[in-house]
């Protein structure tokens, strides 16, 4: 069992070195001088030269990568010319919106998807059935900013329901907060639901079919009980990987709804960085969305000792 | 991107004949392939269509409602009628003509992107799963790029080389490599315990020649499943890029070009939004119909799990 957990996060060791090699060579193999693609475009020859020299950009690639990945080590991820602060400062102070529709998104989905996804394995071929593989179809079809715009349209433009734009911390209170967060959450939800849905669906279908279920039945278990205890409760696994994976889907989404929603999140921050060429922190804000995304991977694989105890490493 | 993925469990293809009967038979195919032939008839007869030159700016048309009438003057100084079906933009600009003008961008995107994500893929996979010591490094880099966000990897791309129609393409291909990569691998893997290729092997066909004659053609069905889902994946990606204005140039007509510069009004106006968003999606839509026809039919004892594991 510990070698299993000791294997398992050693394994993410390489793909993290990865990362870093790619979003590190990203700058190096563009063309032009990095001190000066780095620095930005209106950076004087000495901001360039310092640049250079704290980089060492005048050493092989080997020595760079030794630099930068040492500095990134000690929590240095670079200075934004942009913003005139360091990118991790900047990082922190745009987190909270960011994991406050991305938990609220995920909570929103698993709460739909889930049950639709029981229900529609249970009834395989119902109205229900056809309904949600159609919404699901379209989920993954609809791009992220049409849909939100719609929403915008008719939940806060023509009903006058919620407000059409922006976001409250959660320090100012609990209702502005939530009530900002609710249309941006629908809109990214729906793909995740589509997902979700689907590998539930399927997991719980296949599930059913097993003899335990149909023993459970035969012992005249309550057909509720079958579902939720039984069926659903061996198809965990399946449904809480595909959670781990749609988070690169829901990064790519963050990105596109605090856009469409101006939520000042890192999301927004990545579009605002891109336009301003400020590359310092678009470097920083892949590595801390593909850090997160493998990390949470992670988690979610050694969950799965705690989520089936037939499983022993 | 993370989004669908063909079944690495189809088999080789059947005889064109018996493949085309059972393509037209099916009802997700036909539907995708008739909406996606007039999407594409429509975009590249543009110029015949009633529209006007995409990016003729006219201060005096602008903010147009759609199915307003209005005179144009051209650049050459002619003034002619011209209806605006679905209004103008803050510049003047026809959106009817720029929408079936933006067209053309995102089949061609959806198109190139699948190819030549499709062919690297292939190339990569083939060569991970015939040259053993290289497969450990290989995979460890493709895992590596799965692990940063699809968008994002794009977004940087773009924002490092300029965007250019080029440069855009390339950086929506890249982050969907590894995922053919893998597809192409675990097929190859499998292929290479089937018998015929130990047949292959044992009159001393050589790696090359057996990949390309043996191996290579048993992995297409699902790798044309696999192809039509990057399409429809590039499609939102591209147009994604657009919106977000790290995309191809703001006067080239994209569909999310145009939704970038509505949005802006969106309060007032909000078809500049709406007609090149609901066309989107209904590309999208009609691409992804296409590859779970294409899925079911390529297979008949494929299981209708209907699951399309990300």
């Amino acid at each position: 069992m510990l070698r299993f957990l000791l294997r398992r996060i050693l394994a993410t060791v390489p793909v993290l070195v990865v990362v870093a090699v790619v979003v590190f060579l990203m700058l190096r193999l563009t063309p032009g001088d990095p001190a000066a693609v780095i620095a930005g475009d209106n950076a004087t020859s000495e901001q360039i030269e310092q640049i250079r020299d704290s980089l060492g950009l005048t050493r092989p690639l080997a020595v760079q990568f030794g630099i930068w990945a040492g500095n990134l080590a000690r929590g240095d991820l670079g200075e934004s010319f942009f913003f005139k602060m360091p990118v991790s400062a900047l990082i922190a102070q745009r987190l909270e919106p960011t994991i406050a529709l991305a938990f609220t998104t995920i909570l929103l989905a698993v709460l739909v998807s889930v049950p639709l996804g029981v229900l529609a394995a249970w009834r395989r071929g119902g109205w229900l059935d056809r309904g949600l593989m159609a919404f699901s179809t379209l989920g993954f079809s609809i791009p992220v900013f049409v849909l939100g715009y719609m929403l915008i349209w008719l939940v806060s433009l023509k009903l006058g329901w919620l407000p059409v734009q922006g976001y409250r911390r959660l320090a100012d209170g609990f209702g502005p907060f939530i009530r900002h967060l609710i249309l941006p959450s629908i809109t990214l939800s729906v793909i995740y639901v589509a997902l979700i849905a689907r590998v539930t669906r399927a997991a719980v279908s296949e599930a059913l079919t097993e003899d335990f279920v149909r023993t459970a039945r035969a012992k005249g278990l309550r057909e509720t009980r079958v579902l939720i205890r039984h069926a659903l409760a061996n198809a965990a696994i399946p449904i809480v990987t595909v959670i781990g994976i749609g988070i690169a889907l829901l990064i790519g989404g963050v990105v596109v709804t605090e856009s469409v929603y101006a939520i000042p999140g890192l999301g927004r921050l990545t579009v605002d960085a891109v336009l301003a060429r400020d590359f310092p922190t678009i470097q920083a804000v892949i590595l801390f969305f593909s850090v997160a995304y493998v990390l949470i991977n992670l988690l979610i694989d050694l969950s799965y000792v705690v989520l089936d105890p037939r499983i022993r490493y | 991107m993370a989004g669908p993925l063909a079944d690495p469990g189809l088999p080789a293809l059947d005889a064109p004949a018996t493949i085309w009967r059972r393509l037209s038979g099916n009802l997700s195919v036909a539907v995708a392939g008739g909406v996606l032939t007039v999407l594409a008839g429509v975009s590249l007869l543009a110029p015949v269509l009633g529209t006007i030159d995409p990016g003729l700016l006219d201060p005096v048309n602008r903010d147009l409602l759609p199915g307003a009438s209005a005179e144009v003057l051209s650049l050459t100084g002619e003034s002619t009628a011209h209806t605006f079906w679905m209004g103008s933009d803050s510049y003047g600009r026809d959106i009817y003509s720029r929408v079936l003008y933006g067209g053309r961008v995102s089949l061609l995107v959806g198109a190139v992107v699948a190819t030549l994500s499709v062919a690297a893929g292939m190339a990569i996979g083939l060569v991970s799963g015939f040259v053993r010591w290289l497969d450990g490094l290989v995979m460890r880099v493709m895992d590596g790029l799965m692990a940063i966000p699809g968008i994002l990897l794009a977004i940087a791309l773009v924002s490092l080389w300029r965007a250019s129609l080029l440069t855009v393409i390339v950086a929506i291909t890249i982050p969907e490599i590894p995922r053919v990569t893998r597809l192409v691998r675990s097929l190859v893997l499998s292929i290479r315990e089937e018998p015929y290729i130990e047949a292959a092997l044992a009159v001393g066909t050589r790696t090359a020649p057996l990949l390309v004659r043996h191996v290579l053609p048993n992995t297409l069905a699902p790798l044309i499943v696999q192809a039509t889902y990057i399409a429809a994946s590039a499609i939102l990606v591209e147009s994604i890029l657009s919106f977000l204005g790290v995309g191809l140039p703001t006067d080239v007509p994209t569909w999310g070009n145009i939704m970038a510069e509505g949005r802006l009004q969106f309060n007032q106006y909000p078809h500049n939004v709406f007609f090149p968003g609901v066309l989107l999606a209904l590309t999208v839509l009609a691409v992804n119909l296409l590859g779970d026809g294409l899925r079911d039919t390529l297979d008949p004892k494929f299981n209708k799990r209907g699951v399309r594991p990300a």
